[in-house]
């Protein structure tokens, strides 16, 4: 597997389905902090699991002006339903096809399970890693350490 | 990345011998059913390591999940107003099923509070920056989900099973 992208590097642009019929380009957020999660799979049980955590906390994100984005290999249809059940109020991103293409941008994709890792990205306004985390997989990484790198980007 | 950032203080509900060698906190969800699982799990734990735990509930209501978390949440902080912290926190956990305004004023009954007061204080928000304060002291200290456990300050991010918490504190106690 390669390595997690580290602070200081430009983030790779990307354009996905966050829909199943509209897409995003990380570059159109230009200008603002983005927090990018990259997670396994959709549909986790475990109560408040880390999208669903996230969700609660989205003003928190909001006060730093940043944007959070989920991404996994699901597909934008599989998104939907996750999203709509659990009333996530973010964008879930769709890595779907060519499958994986930007996880392994990042140095996030497990090729022997076919799943992105549970990494944590913060983006600076203008496009840079400024913060990297790739958490063991069985762990839900929380959001402390989003926050944490959120405060500390430049004003 | 996963310490407990605030420490026990005199704001926190506590239960046991506040000179414990070993504290275990614990930030739930009223309406959360791993943490409804986990609840008599804790009270086995404490019944086992008896004066050697203290044991600290903290509040971390998932209210966009569970939409009487919040409410349950702040009606235990009034009951501690009136020093029915633990009561009304096992009773909310064993009825966990009938969360809402109707099982607050029969149990405010139960332990002897005013039930009146009670819905005052919901509708009032009185303690709505109490539990958002435990809920962001558990954001800041890498809580995950419900429930988190911490076991002298360190995240326990195992299963929360019975002989896996006792394994855990054990652990602590040895090397303490």
């Amino acid at each position: 597997m390669a390595d997690i992208l580290p602070a200081g590097t430009p983030a790779p642009d990307f354009t996905l389905p966050v829909t199943p019929d509209q897409k995003l380009s990380l570059k159109e957020l230009r200008g603002k902090p983005v927090i990018l999660a990259f997670y396994p799979a959709d549909w986790s049980p475990v109560c408040g699991d880390q999208m669903g955590l996230y969700n609660e906390i989205l003003s928190e994100f909001e006060k730093h002006g940043a944007k959070l984005l989920g991404i996994s290999v699901d597909g934008a249809w599989c998104h939907e339903a996750f999203a709509s059940a659990r009333g996530f109020r973010f964008p879930l991103l769709a890595d779907f096809e060519p499958k994986g293409k930007v996880s392994r941008d990042y140095g996030v994709y497990r090729g022997d399970a076919g799943i992105s890792e549970r990494a944590l990205f913060v983006i600076d306004k203008n496009g840079v890693i400024a913060w990297s985390y790739c958490s063991p997989i069985a762990v839900n990484p929380g959001a402390d350490g989003i926050l944490d790198a959120l405060e500390a980007l430049p004003k | 990345m996963t310490k407990l950032r605030t420490p026990v203080g005199p704001k926190d509900h506590t239960q046991g011998n506040p000179d414990a060698p070993v504290t275990l906190v614990e930030y739930g969800d009223y309406e959360c059913p791993h943490c409804g699982r986990a609840y008599p799990i804790v009270h086995r734990v404490q019944k086992h390591f008896g004066d050697r735990l203290l044991f600290v509930f903290r509040n971390f209501p998932l209210t966009q999940s569970h939409p009487d978390a919040e409410s349950a949440a702040e009606a235990a902080e009034y009951a501690a107003t009136q020093g029915k912290f633990w009561e009304m926190h096992d009773a909310l956990y064993e009825n966990q099923d009938r969360l809402g305004s109707e099982l607050y004023e029969e149990l405010a009954e139960k332990f002897g509070l005013d039930p009146i007061a009670l819905n005052a204080s919901l509708d009032s928000g009185e303690f709505t920056d109490r539990v958002r304060a435990d809920f962001n002291s558990g954001i800041r200290s890498g809580v995950n989900g419900t429930p988190t456990f911490f076991i002298n300050g360190q995240r326990h991010d195992g299963p929360f099973d019975y002989p896996a918490l006792v394994g855990a504190i054990n652990a602590v106690l040895a090397e303490s």
